[in-house]
């Protein structure tokens, strides 16, 4: 039995996983990352857009700060986030970005003076100051009250997982290439590392750690078209599911983008329209601003999204074979423009669709693009019922997107996930010696061994991308973006089904070693488990939230549905997952729910509500000296690690 | 569309996993859909025909360095590869050359791609980097020179230019383009505070930038088209002026 040791076992290489490791391994503890394919491969790469986080040097980005955008994500994720987390977050994000600076990160820059930019369909300019010129500066996102979203040109995405993945390499961290975590390794609640197979030689490997990390990012291949990579097929969440004692959190909470290309799913970067953009129908009219008249084409992305089925419902999408879409203009922002900042969009328009987007019209269609749930974990990144087991990034659901994450919110929730969990998970490592129980490490070794031997052996039975194509197709027609009981109940019963069936797959190609087959064997029947989770999960929550919209309860209902849901896999042999909910604190919020601003206010409120507004206010009128940072410690005082508590410095605010 | 047309697929099989397995060039056939990518089309056989087959995608959208193959003769990212592309429909499918195969088409640029980064240290060096103050603003640069640090360091590390090399065919140790690209994209930073003679260490001889024939496959090759041409002449100036 081949065992690797390690302090911290960091299972995901891209933006989440590299920040722990780098932490961890900072603060003296061996780390260990594995991926499905070399770490600067992983998703985080595709990020275009950019990464939020409250500089406010450009012009257009003048007067954010951190409350600024706790609002904005707190909105966003329409109050079903941890609002401890959020402020976390939004403290830390400047930091994060800052080190991403000294670390090598490319970000584009302020340039003083004249620029010409597109507002609201409308030729504007403006002028940035000269004090500013050489920070780093911001574009417009979707749900942001300020240009906040810093990036690099095209590639943010790309140029942070560099830098990262650099890092790590000059801290000599190893990353062990296509190796697949299939299952944790855990006893009495508390996580010892994960079995992991070779990808290359079939080999299984136990790797016996300290503290366990999930970083694997996000489950968007549990539909048939979405803007994710190929890999994000949640195999992470799935093997913490499959212990039994880590829940998944909130997972019905799926977003989709509005904007990828019809028909492969390729996301076109929310920049598009950030930078001006425009969404148009068969007409080539501009339909947005009627259903918006605030934010138009950039308001939330579920919104958008909700809003694009809307009109394309009522007859005015653009029929292809295909099916209906509308188009995405972007060619009033002119050729420099997007040669420069767009330039990724551009090349994905000639070679997938064949157009030109500088003359042409893009055609695009909401399609799954993130994983609001995930691992469950408290502020600190740990599994609140298993110890040593932490995770981060999209794999997690940390909470800081509730029911709909904002544009740039996520690739700067890696870094500072990163960041604040690694510090925790190198606590862990500090307090905790390593437990090597070969008994127990055998024990999980011979039932995957087990599994597998089984499949290898299996005479006839099901295929497995048979299944699996079944499964995208349920969740697609049917846990889509528009919900309602009857399809969510037929869901439910036939992902049982499927469930069953994937208990019998047999492989036509039976070889232990590199075997595409034998990979996706192992990961389908995982992938049912989770979407039965989402479309369970989907079905028993009866009101609508951030991206969750039941057609059948449009109304946001605080009264009984402020609350987050944990689904559990306890007994192995059972149908369905175990659903239960964790309550949100109105009592405890810093911003108690209110309306995000978007079509009628329908919301049922919670009865703490009012209550909590009228404390907030007595607060608020009993310490009128008291400054912003003293405010949010009065209104809700958070834990967050030493390292991260200095203010945050701005241009022409000091660290006001 | 009523002329859909039967492609095929030549592709190169080989296991070196399983022993006795030899090379051998096996013909798949797949009926050609709209908007086809080899990408699609590798899937279709490995559904339909042959489990087996062993490739690699990730992003499916020509951003990851992936899916880098020899497609009729050239190095080129499979995923963004239409199959319209080719008018007889006959499409000759091989393993990128120059990195350990790992089965049919899938090679492992990993390995080679962190040597090259541990090699050229690719990260910046600045003894300060780790003790900056993070509640202070960043750093200024000049939104120029932060465009041309971008625009060096696009490259994918997909290995097309790697496997288009003849000077690294003869000498297995030669840096390559990948490599010359990434050192001038630090030497180009000016957060790294290398010197001249600390690059001239890594790329001053024959199996760096003075063993280059400057034959110029990888700009040929480049999916990112990043300017090699310019940035292997800068390097060998500069190189040259150090001793
Ligand atoms: C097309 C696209 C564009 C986006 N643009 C933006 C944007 O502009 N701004 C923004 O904020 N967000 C954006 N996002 C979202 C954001 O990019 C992701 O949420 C984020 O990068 C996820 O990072 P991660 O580290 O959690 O996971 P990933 O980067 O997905 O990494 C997952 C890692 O886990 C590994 N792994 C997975 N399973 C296993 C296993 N079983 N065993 C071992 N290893 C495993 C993989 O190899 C990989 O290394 C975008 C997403 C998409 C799809
Ligand atoms: S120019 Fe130099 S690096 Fe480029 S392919 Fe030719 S020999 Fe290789
Ligand atoms: S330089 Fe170009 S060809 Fe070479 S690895 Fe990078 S992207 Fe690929
Ligand atoms: S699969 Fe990512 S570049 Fe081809």
């Amino acid at each position: 039995m081949k065992i690797v040791y390690t302090d911290s076992l960091i299972i995901g290489g891209g933006l989440a996983g590299l920040r722990i490791a780098i932490a961890a391994k900072q603060r003296g503890f061996d780390s260990i990352v594995l991926s499905l394919m070399p770490a600067k491969r992983s998703h985080s790469a595709a990020a275009q857009g950019g990464m939020q986080a409250s500089l406010g040097a450009s012009i257009k980005g003048e007067g954010d700060n951190e409350d600024v955008h706790f609002e904005d994500t707190v909105k966003g994720s329409d109050w079903g986030c941890d609002q401890d987390v959020a402020r976390m977050f939004v403290n830390t994000a400047p930091k994060a970005i800052r080190q991403l600076c000294a670390w090598g990160v490319p970000w584009s820059r302020v340039r003083k003076g004249d620029r010409e930019v597109v507002i609201n369909g409308q030729k504007v300019t403006i002028t940035e100051k000269d004090e500013a010129h050489g920070l780093i500066t911001s574009r417009d996102f979707g749900g942001t009250k300020k240009w906040r979203t810093c990036f690099t040109s095209d590639g943010t995405g790309h140029t942070m997982l560099y830098a990262m993945d650099n890092k790590a390499i000059q801290l000599g961290i190893q990353v062990h290439e296509r190796k697949e975590a299939i299952a944790i390794i855990h006893e009495d609640g508390v996580c010892h590392g994960a079995i992991v197979r070779d990808l290359i030689t079939g080999e299984l490997i136990a790797y016996v750690a300290k503290a366990t990390v999930i970083a694997t990012g996000g489950y968007g291949r549990l539909y048939e078209v979405t803007t994710n990579a190929v890999i994000s097929e949640g195999i992470g969440n799935a093997i913490a599911l499959e212990t039994g004692v880590a829940p998944l959190g909130n997972m019905e909470a799926v977003q989709f983008h509005p904007t990828a290309i019809v028909p492969v799913g390729i996301l076109t970067t929310e920049g598009c329209r950030g930078d001006g953009g425009l969404l148009l129908d068969k007409d080539g009219y501009r339909f947005m601003p009627d259903y918006e008249p605030g934010k138009k084409e950039l308001a939330s992305r579920d919104v958008v999204s909700r809003r694009m089925t809307e009109h394309i419902r009522k007859g005015k999408g653009v029929p292809s074979r295909y099916g209906d879409h509308l188009w995405l203009d972007i060619t009033l922002l002119g050729r420099a423009h997007i040669e420069k900042n767009l330039r990724e969009v551009k090349e994905i328009c000639e070679y997938f669709l064949g157009i030109d987007p500088v003359k042409e019209y893009i055609p695009v269609r909401p399609t799954q693009h993130y994983s609001m749930g995930g691992v469950r974990t408290k502020p600190t990144g740990e599994s609140p019922t298993m110890r040593g087991l932490f995770s981060a990034g999209e794999a997690a659901c940390w909470d800081m997107h509730g029911f709909n994450r904002l544009g740039g919110n996520s690739v700067a929730e890696t870094v500072v996930a990163g960041m604040i969990v690694g510090e925790y998970v190198a606590d862990y490592c500090a307090e905790n010696p390593l437990k090597i129980d070969t008994k127990l490490i055998e024990k999980f070794m011979d039932r995957e061994k087990e599994k597998i031997s089984t499949l290898l052996s299996r005479e006839k039975g099901e295929s497995s991308f048979a299944l699996k194509k079944e499964m995208q197709q349920i969740m697609m027609d049917k846990v889509g973006i528009f919900r309602n009981e009857a399809d969510l109940s037929q869901a439910v019963e036939e992902l049982k089904v499927l469930h069953q069936r994937s208990k019998n797959i047999a492989l036509r190609h039976k070889i232990a070693s590199s075997n595409p087959e034998l990979v996706e064997a192992i990961r389908v029947p995982k992938m049912i488990r989770l979407a039965q989770c989402v479309a369970y999960g989907a079905m028993l929550r009866k009101e609508s939230r951030g991206a969750h919209a039941r057609e059948d309860y449009p109304e946001r209902n605080d009264r009984d549905w402020l609350k987050r849901t944990l689904t559990f896999w306890k007994d192995e042999n059972a149908d369905l997952p175990e659903v239960q909910y964790e309550e949100l604190d109105v009592m405890k919020m810093e911003m108690p729910p209110g309306s995000r601003g978007y079509g009628v206010d329908n919301t049922i409120h919670h009865p703490d509500t009012e209550k909590r507004v009228a404390q907030l206010e007595d607060i608020k009128k009993a310490n009128p000296s008291a400054d912003r940072f003293e405010m949010q410690r009065l209104l809700n005082p958070i834990e967050i690690p030493d390292k991260f508590r200095g203010k945050n410095e701005r241009i022409g605010k000091g660290f006001k | 569309m009523s002329d859909e047309r039967i492609l095929k697929f030549h592709i190169l099989r080989y296991n070196p996993q399983v022993k006795g397995d030899v090379p051998t060039m096996k013909t798949y056939e797949v009926k050609e859909a709209p908007g086809m990518t080899i990408f699609i089309a590798l899937n279709d056989i490995r559904e339909n025909h042959d489990p087996s087959l062993q490739f690699d995608f990730i992003c499916r959208a020509g951003i990851c360095g992936s899916c880098a193959m020899i497609i009729n003769g050239h190095p080129d990212l499979a995923c963004r590869t239409l199959t319209s592309k080719f008018p007889d429909g006959e499409i000759k499918l091989l393993p990128l050359p120059g990195f350990e195969l790992i089965g049919d088409l899938s090679v492992n640029t990993g390995k080679f791609m962190r040597a090259m980064s541990e090699r050229v240290e690719s990260w910046i060096h600045d003894t300060y980097a780790d003790s900056v103050d993070l509640d202070r603003l960043e750093e200024r640069m000049d939104p120029d020179i932060a465009e041309q640090i971008y625009e060096l360091e696009r490259c994918v590390e997909c290995g097309c230019c790697v496997s288009a090399c003849a000077t690294k065919r003869m000498r297995d140790g030669f840096l390559t383009a990948v490599g010359f690209m990434r050192l001038a994209r630090y030497a180009l930073d000016p957060r790294d505070k290398r010197s001249d003679d600390e690059f001239y260490e890594i790329v001053g001889d024959d199996e760096g930038v003075f063993g280059c024939m400057t034959l110029l496959g990888c700009q040929d090759y480049c999916p990112k088209d990043l300017p090699h041409q310019t940035q292997i002449a800068y390097l060998r100036r500069r190189m040259a002026l150090v001793k």
